[in-house]
């Protein structure tokens, strides 16, 4: 009886290390290392003589002196006596009030495109690839700067709004676009309007209460419940009843004109605005794309299918296509909310007081601190775009095509 | 029976009655409006709106550029012309062309040079664009970027060929020991080409600029247009090999390579563009050797690369992962080594699944070259918003300038992604 034996083990060889697969990843890795290890202390030792050479060192003590310079808009206190680490906390809120206005309007200017782009008129389906290609393919650092130039070159200056002759007038007597900015009503928070508020919160809690229960009868019993018109009325009758009951506790300040400038209101500034813009309709003519992409992405079987099933076309929309199409259509949809965010820090073009504007620009040229200023830059859109692609996976897994 | 029914009948037409014209509103342009423009109340009003709006704007622009003036030398000069009319001033496009496309500090008297690159640049492409093109032609292909150099750049002409002998003696020893193993030829051939690449930078004196053929240009008075151009094309043809490299390092079974890759990546792809400019701007510099300076071109271009790269890499990523595995063991089965497979059966493949997203990348990276206006490079958008708005002359002309520029994007940028799609359609081999 002869047993099996492993094949003769030959002595380790060094040629092994490259010749042997069982070795070469290790030799192959190992090399990598000490690349790595290598290039990390010529770049780190450059970066030591260069700063001992220029008389510098990695501090982050600048943070806390006063950063000496204005904001004209924070949406936190803030002068010109605050920190460093303030102006950046005021750049930080700033990049997200923009990133988060410019990704609402770019998902309905880019759902809108993409819907109307796969119309059956053809004026409007051409429309919409003509919007598409001219925004795709043009820089948006040249859309921001044009719509900048707009509100700054274009619009009427506030004393055109004075006198017997004006040359501008407001619209609807509440807005005023001028070239320092759009001035709009704001409101005016009386006695009593947390009620209000809280009744109309308690609402849309209840439409969805609402909607529950009737999908729920609908299922246990079959009967169907009208979902629309009383959606809209528990959404507004309660609260407008309420609000005129109380005696209307929220009113509207609306903006005037008061010596050269507008008073009261609520400026929106140009920069702002051009950003916020901007950011929209170049972002959009890349969500109309991902949204056409989607819904042709659903074979027109589906459709067929939900209508031999007795569907109404409503619900097919609902129920079948809908579903699938989000599939498809939300990933490059967060991945373009990503891209907005990235794209923000172009603020510093037209002098929006974001991050980058911040941390990066005025910042970093007061007090010299370079590296420090660039890796807290990255630091933090690195934070918010890790903290994008993590809810990304989440609902990517929540909607995997469960396979058994 | 016969003769009854011939009685009974009182008339039969003996010759067919020729075919009549559909009705009036079921053929031509009618029917097609009614199908496509009015088909329900709700099509219409959309189509009226459309309308409307395009009316809006063809009224107002058409007229303003149809009666725009393209001769005089100043904005005040236009307006006189103009007389009050609103009409467009593109005289500061013709005045002021060769800034935009040269930048303002080009010596006047070499502005042939650059256009002869971009002349050359064009045969230099065709061959890599039109794969029907005669092969012997990517020879120019090869000489191209050294060509290119010394026309642009000037100076002495030891320097690109001192860098072409480098390349040439690198594939001489890859080609002497890609048989041996692909591994040993590739890091052979760079090696070699380091080695006379050294040299040289010994052998070139440091005066050797003074009394070149061609004068030397230093990299900061590069600008206009033509700093768009050359930063997308150095940048694209440089960020897709590095892109390839990073792709499969992602995929490698070791985990300390994929590990480098992922980070790199995901890095690079966390953060925009302009913080990546920011470090070569303010910076970089740090990290080379104490004492050197490496100019500002350079350094924009190592950072556009990198961030390139990493989104390329992702895109070639999705490629690799969408050949079937059977690719894979396909390969292993026939007994080629790793180098083998991925050159001869998976690439190929994977590059012509991921073209329609490299030309994406390559479209956006084009478009991002804009932000080097950021880091106060004068390329066309900073020219733009710098030394011509600026100027006494031009002071307020944005629209010709701005509309200008959005102009020249739109035709490149187009243009490269209508011949993506070209390109699909020609490397499609599934039948449909």
């Amino acid at each position: 009886m002869s047993t099996i034996t492993d094949p003769p083990q030959g002595a380790f060889r060094p040629s092994m290390l490259l010749n042997d697969t069982r070795y070469r990843s290790y030799t192959f890795q190992f090399i990598a290392l000490i690349v790595l290890i290598a290039s990390f202390a010529f770049l780190g030792s450059n970066l030591f003589s260069n700063l001992a050479a220029a008389g510098l060192n990695i501090s982050y003590q600048f943070l806390g002196s006063p950063a000496g310079y204005d904001i004209n808009q924070a949406l936190v206190e803030y002068n010109s006596q605050s920190t460093n680490a303030r102006a950046a906390l005021v750049g930080i809120l700033n990049t997200l009030l923009v990133a988060f206005l410019a990704c609402i309007t770019a998902t309905i200017f880019g759902v809108i495109a993409g819907v109307l782009r796969l119309s059956n008129n053809w004026l409007v389906s051409k429309l919409m690839s003509f919007y598409v290609e001219i925004f795709r393919n043009i820089p948006v650092l040249i859309w921001i700067i044009i719509i900048f130039t707009i509100m700054t070159a274009v619009m009427p200056a506030p004393r055109a709004f004075r006198g017997d002759d004006a040359t501008a007038s407001m619209v609807m007597n509440a807005f005023a676009f001028t070239n320092r900015g759009v001035y709009i009503p704001a409101p005016v928070w009386g006695p009593g309007s947390l009620i209000v508020v809280a009744v109309f919160i308690l609402s849309i809690i209840g439409v969805f209460a609402y909607r529950r229960y009737a999908t729920k009868l609908l299922y246990d019993t079959g009967r169907l419940l009208p979902m629309g018109w009383p959606s809209l009325a528990i959404l507004f009758v309660p609260t407008l009843l309420l609000f005129f009951i109380m005696g209307r506790p929220i009113g509207l300040e609306y903006p005037e004109l008061k010596g050269f400038n507008f008073a009261g209101g609520i400026k929106i500034g140009g920069p702002l605005i051009a950003l916020w813009f901007a950011l929209s309709i170049y972002t959009g003519a890349f969500i109309a794309e991902n949204v056409r992409a989607g819904i042709q992405a659903i074979s027109k079987g589906q459709t067929e299918a939900a209508g031999a099933l007795g569907l109404r076309s409503g619900r097919i929309m609902n129920l079948v296509v809908l579903p699938q199409a989000l599939r498809v259509i939300i990933p490059p949809l967060i991945s373009q909310y990503l891209n907005i965010t990235k794209n923000s820090s172009l603020a510093i073009a037209v002098g929006y007081a974001d991050i980058t504007a911040t941390l990066g620009g005025i910042t970093l040229n007061q007090t010299g601190r370079a590296i420090e200023c660039v890796l807290l830059l990255m630091l933090f859109y690195l934070t918010i775009s890790l903290c994008i692609s993590a809810i990304m996976n989440v609902y990517n897994n929540s909607v995997k095509l469960k396979e058994r | 029976m016969s003769d009854t029914s011939a009685n009974s009948v009182a008339f039969v037409r003996t010759e067919t009655v020729p075919p009549s014209p559909p009705p009036f509103s079921t053929t031509g342009p009618v029917k097609w409006a009614k199908d496509n423009l009015f088909s329900t109340p709700l099509y219409s009003l959309l189509t009226i709106v459309a309308a409307y709006f395009i009316y809006l704007i063809l009224s107002s622009t058409l007229p303003w550029i149809l009666s725009g003036v393209w001769t005089t030398s100043s904005l005040a000069e236009c307006r006189e012309v103009l007389d009050g009319v609103s009409a467009a001033c593109f005289s500061v496009l013709t005045e002021r062309w060769n800034q935009l496309i040269f930048g303002f500090k080009y010596p006047a008297d070499q502005y042939w040079r650059p256009s002869l690159a971009f002349l050359v640049f064009f045969a230099a492409v065709a061959p890599v664009l039109f794969y029907k093109l005669p092969r012997k032609l990517l020879i120019i292909t090869a000489l191209f970027p050294f060509v290119a150099y010394y026309l642009i750049w000037g100076g002495t002409i030891l320097t690109p060929i001192l860098a072409l002998a480098g390349v040439v003696a690198g594939y001489v020893v890859y080609g002497r020991l890609v048989a041996g193993s692909f591994a040993a030829g590739f890091f052979g051939g760079i090696a070699a080409a380091f080695v006379i690449w050294t040299i040289g930078g010994w052998i070139i004196p440091d005066n050797a600029n003074e009394g070149a053929w061609l004068s030397a240009v230093p990299s900061r008075d590069l600008g206009g247009f033509m700093l768009n151009m050359m930063l997308g094309v150095t940048c694209v043809s440089l960020s897709v090999p590095l892109g390839i490299a990073l792709a499969l390092g992602r995929q490698s079974d070791m985990p300390l390579i994929k590990w480098i890759c992922v980070i790199f990546i995901e890095f690079i792809r966390g953060v925009p563009l302009i913080t990546l400019l920011f470090v070569a701007s303010v910076m970089l510099a740090y990290f080379f050797p104490p004492g050197t300076t490496t100019d500002l071109f350079l350094r924009v271009v190592i950072m556009i690369t990198m961030f390139s790269a990493a989104y390329i890499a992702e895109v070639i990523r999705g490629g690799l992962a969408a050949l079937p595995r059977g690719q894979y063991e396909a390969a292993d089965s026939l007994g080629l080594d790793y180098a083998q497979a991925m050159r001869l059966i998976i690439l190929p493949q994977a590059l012509k699944i991921s073209i329609p997203g490299i030309v994406n990348v390559a479209v956006g990276l084009f478009k991002d070259t804009t932000l080097v206006s950021v880091i106060s490079m004068f390329d066309l958008l900073g020219m733009i918003r710098g030394p011509i708005l600026a100027s006494t002359e031009w002071n307020g002309v944005y629209w010709e300038l701005l509309g200008f520029a959005a102009l020249l994007f739109f035709v490149v940028c187009y243009g490269i992604s209508q011949y993506s799609q070209w390109l699909e359609r020609q490397l499609a081999t599934d039948h449909r």
